[in-house]
Order: structure tokens, then C-alpha cells, then sequence
């Protein structure tokens, strides 16, 4: 039996708006995840080693400042850098609809727009994270 | 009693209200007279509207000038400076680490070179500008003195604000450098040089907005924010150079205004009565200029939402009239588009229009405090300045806003408050329409937004290149030098020396790294 899902929630980048991070953070906790909050203003790097020290299954990116593109290629890369292939990648914050399809492309397993119900945000991540209890 | 219809903040709501619930009339003098509640002026928005100043910056310093003169013809009547991120967290364009973030959220500054191209054929002693600025305010302030000095502008006739509002970055907003008690020291600096050099800009801007955006309703909004206006005026007075009455003017504040019509207006109405008590009350002020209390707004923020988007212009029509009606000094309305990407051009521009129809159409700006007397209106102010009270107390027997901040006590009341939200509207106990109610399956709008182009970067990168290889380097260090030998004294206003470091073409980030070495770096607490 796999315990509950271990999620890293993480803000990288400057940018400091993270009401939308703890919100989500806490209804992951609500919802029986094991939830890890790195807090703001963390590189790529010291995220995937947050990621790979914890052994979580998925990481969380919470990015309002419009830099999700290339954040989210530098954690995916950063995750590979250390060896944490397997870890799942998700996006939520300020992402206008046309980036959704650039940011599954450049990794992210989920993308959670503004204005995604939390209900929706959550059984999207029941999903992810029994996908990936299949695979290990 | 209780029927369970309560505001936003929790207040309990009658039915009605009526003569009972008016304060007794010599508690109520006109507006312009102390303490204020009905306004700060007494012809309230006759011959003077508000200031209306829309929130714009982006890319490189060229692009953010061409928008500012753009607005201003357009009828805009100040700038309002959006910086980007490493700018605000004080970091050059070229450090390897904020590629992605350069130009992104404002408009990217990393020496004089940049803001003499952002103000360039804007006259600075005709307009005002306000800058969200905190950890770096310092250093902005020295760019627009320096800049003024180059247009032959003398600083006394400079007008304008910087946020410089620290404590709420620990809290809400994140764009902190050093840890609290530096931070505090360069902020009264920048308080005692305007007072002595720039007498017509606002040093600080005491801003609640970001506590609001972050989760806080609005009774806490006004009582963070007086909490804070408290310690930065403790601050000065401790020093024990000035009278209250010799700052206090240029201290002004900012805040959201959300959804809740009458509560906003009463929360205005009873923070300006309020900070008029503590001025005079707990530092003795004697001039009544001192007292009052000068808001700028933004209407928009976490209050707008991204489905049915365009309801959001409605939203922020309502919140522009709430504030007007709460006598706001300026304000700032969003753009609908604002929760999916930076507002485009058209977005922006029916943002303004929302303004303008408002002072100008609706006959609104006609009578001061056009509510003064109203039942409801004078229950909830009094009902509200109590909630702010018992806030405020509640933070003093704790050891103040520093300590407050230190220990995550603030981070955990207002994530509270934003989750009690977010059940609220899960729940449908509060009604968002197009969010909880008369929802529709409507595919997200296409929004145009603002991409920054690569080649802009790479232009900005240049620039700074350029200015590195231009100036004087012995100046810069001898500048640099001087601003960290003034650092590690306390008794040392750090302005004087940041204008020299401005004028020499050092960069943001060098000037925040003299000073990192001598102060350190905030270490956050991680709570949710």
C-alpha cells in the first residue's frame, strides 16, 4: 500500500504572489496529500533538490509574473539534472490559454490556469499522482 | 439581531438603519476638518478630481516612455511606474539567475541611463509619478532626483511617491533585500531627506493593497496598514531629528478597493478618521496637514476573475465609484484582461475610459462626501474603525509589526482569511457570478496581452554593457565605497550617497550588493 502522495509546491522566480500557492497547498493538504511549501523566490535548481530529497511524486509550479515558460523548462531541466525523471511536473498561476499547449511541451504534466475550480485542480492531481503509483 | 447577513469583513448587517445610528453631529464636522471622515478637503472633488493614474510599465525603458506619453495624451493626469522584478529585488538585467523575469512585469532599470530614456520628453515638474518600488525605493528615488537634475528640474519641485513600504513585502508581496531593521533605517532616511529636499514627494506610500490581494479583508487591510504606518513614523521620531509635523505630510497610503460597495467606503472613511487620531494623539502633530490621510487605490486585483472575463469592467466600475465615494486621492483601474496577461493597449485605454465616464458623466465629483449622514453609511465607518481598533490592539499586545512579521503571525491570519474565502465561494455562500453563479462552459477569451520580445532583452543588455564600458570607473567605486562606509554607521542618511552612486552610473545591483555585505539577506518563514 503507497502512502498518501507526497507534492512539493514551489514559487520560482521573483515573483512573490503566492496567495494562489497556499491556497493550494492547503486543499492538497485538506484532500490527504503530504504537502511541502518551499515559499517564494526559489531557483530551478534548489526546487528539483527540494524534489529529490523529499521523494515527492509531483512538483507543483505556482507562477504569476508571466515568466512560466522558461521557468518551467529550467525546473523540468534542473528535475532531469538530478535524476528525478520520474517526477511529475504541473503548472498553475497567470498562463493565457495559447501557453497551455507550450507548457505540456516543455514538460509540465498538468497546467492549472487562473479561474481553475479547486475541485477540478484536485481530482486532476488524484489522477496524476495514482498514474504514477502504477508505474513504481 | 444576528440574522446572519454580515459584509465581507464579518460585520453584522440591520435591515435598516436610522437616526440611532448616527454619531452625534459634533463628531461629524464638514469635510476638510479634522479628523477627516468626511474628506480631506473641504470642496472634495470640485475643480480637482482624483489623480488618475493608470499602473503601466513593461519591456525596455523605450517601449514604458512610449506608453507613458501615450496615456498622458490620452488625459491620464500621473505616471504610475511599474518596475520589473529584478529591478524590484535589486538585481542587474545580466545576472544569470532573472533572465526570464527581465522587462516581464515593468519595466527593467539598471542605472541612470535607463530612467533618463523612461522620462525622456516628459516634463517632471509638470507631472507626478508614482513608483511600486520597495526594497530598491531608495534607489529609484536617486534616479528621479538625478533625472530632474539633468532636465534642470530643481527637487523642490518634484511630485510623486514611491511605495517604499517594506514590511508588507515580508509579508505579502516578496520584493524584500535586507532583513526588517536596515530595511526600516534606509526607509526613514528616504522620509527625513524628502522632508528636507523634496518637499513635494511622498516618501512613503503605506500600502494595505498588497495584504488585501493576498487574502485580508478589509477591516485587516486598514488595520495592517495603520499598524505600519505606525512603525515607520516611530522609526523617524526615535531618531529624534524631526517633529512629527515635518514629515508626516509627505507619508501617504494605498489600498484595494474589492467588491463590498459600502464597506469600502466606510473602510476609507474610517481609516482617514483614524490615522488623524493616532498623528495627533500618539506624536503631538500640530499642523492638521499632518493628519490626513492621502489613499491612493487600485480597483481591481484578486477581486477580478477569468471566467466571464469581461464582467471584470463592471467590477471595476463599481469599485472606482465605492472609492470616489470613500474620497481616494488617486486611483488606478485595472484592465479586464488582468487575470490572464499584462492589459493590451485596448485594455487599458477602456480602463482609464472607466474613470473619466465616472469623473466626469455621472456628476459624482460634484459634492463633497455626497454620503456624509447616511445611516448605514456612518454605522458601518464607526462599526469598521472599531474592527480596525481591535485589529491594531491586538498586533500592539503582541509586540508590534516586526515582530508580527518575524514570527509569520501576519502571513497566518491573512492565509486564513484567504482560505476562509475560497471555501466561501466554493461553497457559494458568496456569490461571484460567472465563477458560482449563472456560470457558463464559455472557452477563455483569446487575450492579446503583451509578449516581450526577445530583441528587447538583448537591447537592454547592450545598454548596460555600454554604460559599464562608458563610465568612470574610479567614481564608481569611490561611490560605492562611500554608500558602504555611510552604511555601517548609523547616523548617516544613505540618500545623499545613493544620488552620488546614481550619478555615477552604478548599477541597481551594485548598490544592493554594497549593502547586502554590510546588512544581509531576509530570511523568509515558509507558512500556508
Amino acid at each position: 500500500m503507497p502512502g498518501p502522495a507526497r507534492v512539493l509546491v514551489a514559487k520560482p522566480g521573483l515573483d512573490g504572489h503566492d496567495r494562489g500557492a497556499k491556497l493550494v497547498a492547503r486543499a492538497l493538504r485538506d484532500a490527504g496529500f503530504e504537502v511541502i511549501y518551499t515559499g517564494i523566490r526559489q531557483r530551478p535548481e534548489a526546487i528539483a533538490s527540494v524534489a529529490l530529497q523529499e521523494g515527492v511524486q509531483i512538483v507543483g509550479l505556482s507562477i504569476l509574473s508571466g515568466a512560466h515558460l522558461a521557468l518551467t523548462r529550467k525546473t523540468a531541466d534542473a528535475l532531469r539534472a538530478v535524476g528525478a525523471d520520474d517526477v511529475l511536473l504541473v503548472v498553475g498561476g497567470t498562463v493565457p490559454q495559447r501557453d497551455v499547449a507550450r507548457l505540456k511541451a516543455a514538460g509540465a504534466a498538468a497546467v492549472y490556469p487562473t479561474g481553475t475550480p479547486l475541485e477540478v485542480l484536485l481530482d486532476s492531481m488524484r489522477a496524476l499522482s495514482e498514474t504514477d503509483h502504477l508505474h513504481s | 439581531m444576528d440574522d446572519g447577513v454580515h459584509s465581507e469583513a464579518g460585520i453584522p448587517l440591520a435591515v435598516s438603519y436610522g437616526p440611532a445610528d448616527l454619531p452625534p453631529t459634533e463628531s461629524l464636522p464638514p469635510p476638510g476638518e479634522f479628523p477627516f471622515t468626511r474628506g480631506n478637503f473641504r470642496d472634495g472633488y470640485r475643480g480637482r478630481v482624483w489623480t488618475i493614474r493608470q499602473y503601466s510599465g513593461f519591456g525596455t525603458p523605450e517601449e514604458s516612455n512610449k506608453r507613458y506619453r501615450y496615456l498622458l495624451a490620452q488625459g491620464g493626469t500621473g505616471l504610475s511606474v511599474a518596475l520589473d522584478l529584478p529591478t524590484q529585488c535589486g538585481y542587474d538585467s545580466d545576472h544569470h539567475d532573472v533572465e526570464e523575469e527581465v522587462g516581464r512585469v515593468g519595466v527593467a532599470l539598471d542605472t541612470l541611463a535607463d530612467a533618463e530614456i523612461l522620462f525622456d520628453a516628459i516634463p517632471l515638474d509638470a507631472i507626478s509619478t508614482s513608483f511600486t518600488i520597495n526594497g530598491t525605493a531608495a534607489i529609484l528615488l536617486a534616479f528621479y532626483v538625478a533625472v530632474g537634475e539633468k532636465q534642470g528640474v530643481e527637487r523642490a519641485k518634484l511630485r510623486g511617491t514611491i511605495q517604499n513600504d517594506i514590511l508588507k513585502e515580508y509579508v505579502s508581496r516578496g520584493t524584500w533585500i535586507w532583513p526588517p531593521r536596515p530595511s526600516l533605517r534606509l526607509i526613514a532616511d528616504t522620509i527625513e531627506f524628502c522632508a528636507e529636499e523634496v518637499p513635494r514627494f511622498n516618501a512613503i506610500s503605506v500600502a494595505g493593497a498588497h495584504f488585501r490581494d493576498a487574502g485580508a479583508n478589509a477591516a485587516q487591510e486598514m488595520a495592517f496598514t495603520l499598524m505600519d504606518g505606525i512603525t515607520y513614523c516611530d522609526e523617524v521620531m526615535a531618531r529624534g531629528r524631526m517633529t512629527i509635523d515635518e514629515f508626516a505630510p509627505q507619508v501617504s497610503f494605498f489600498f484595494y478597493t474589492h467588491g463590498d460597495f459600502f464597506e469600502e467606503i466606510a473602510k476609507y472613511r474610517a481609516g482617514r478618521r483614524r490615522w488623524a487620531r493616532i498623528v495627533r494623539e500618539r506624536y503631538g502633530a500640530k499642523d492638521d496637514r499632518s493628519c490626513m490621510f492621502r489613499v491612493g487605490c487600485v480597483a481591481g486585483g484578486a477581486s477580478l476573475y477569468a471566467p466571464q472575463a469581461q464582467n471584470n469592467v463592471v467590477r471595476v466600475a463599481y469599485e472606482a465609484l465605492a472609492s470616489v465615494l470613500g474620497g481616494v486621492q488617486s486611483m488606478f483601474t485595472a484592465a479586464w484582461d488582468e487575470p490572464f496577461a499584462l492589459p493590451s493597449e485596448d485594455s487599458a485605454t477602456l480602463a482609464l475610459r472607466t474613470q473619466q465616464v465616472l469623473a466626469y458623466e455621472t456628476g459624482v465629483a460634484r459634492v463633497a462626501d455626497p454620503l456624509g449622514g447616511s445611516y448605514y453609511v456612518e454605522a458601518l465607518t464607526n462599526e469598521m474603525e472599531a474592527r480596525v481598533v481591535e485589529i491594531m490592539d491586538d498586533l500592539e499586545r503582541r509586540g508590534g509589526m516586526v515582530q508580527a512579521v518575524e514570527e509569520g503571525y501576519l502571513q497566518r491570519l491573512i492565509s486564513e482569511e484567504a482560505f476562509r474565502v475560497q471555501q466561501a465561494i466554493t461553497s457559494g455562500e458568496r456569490a461571484i457570478v460567472g465563477v458560482n453563479r449563472f456560470e457558463t462552459d464559455d472557452d477563455p477569451p483569446e487575450v492579446e496581452g503583451y509578449e516581450m520580445d526577445e530583441q528587447g532583452r538583448i537591447r537592454q543588455l547592450e545598454r548596460l554593457a555600454e554604460v559599464k564600458r562608458s563610465r568612470s570607473s574610479s567614481e564608481v567605486r569611490a561611490t560605492l565605497t562611500a554608500l558602504g562606509a555611510a552604511a555601517a554607521r548609523d547616523d548617516d542618511n544613505l540618500m545623499p550617497r545613493l544620488v552620488d552612486c546614481a550619478k555615477a552610473y552604478c548599477t541597481v545591483g551594485e548598490m544592493v550588493d554594497v549593502l547586502k555585505g554590510k546588512w544581509g539577506e531576509f530570511q523568509q518563514p515558509a507558512v500556508f
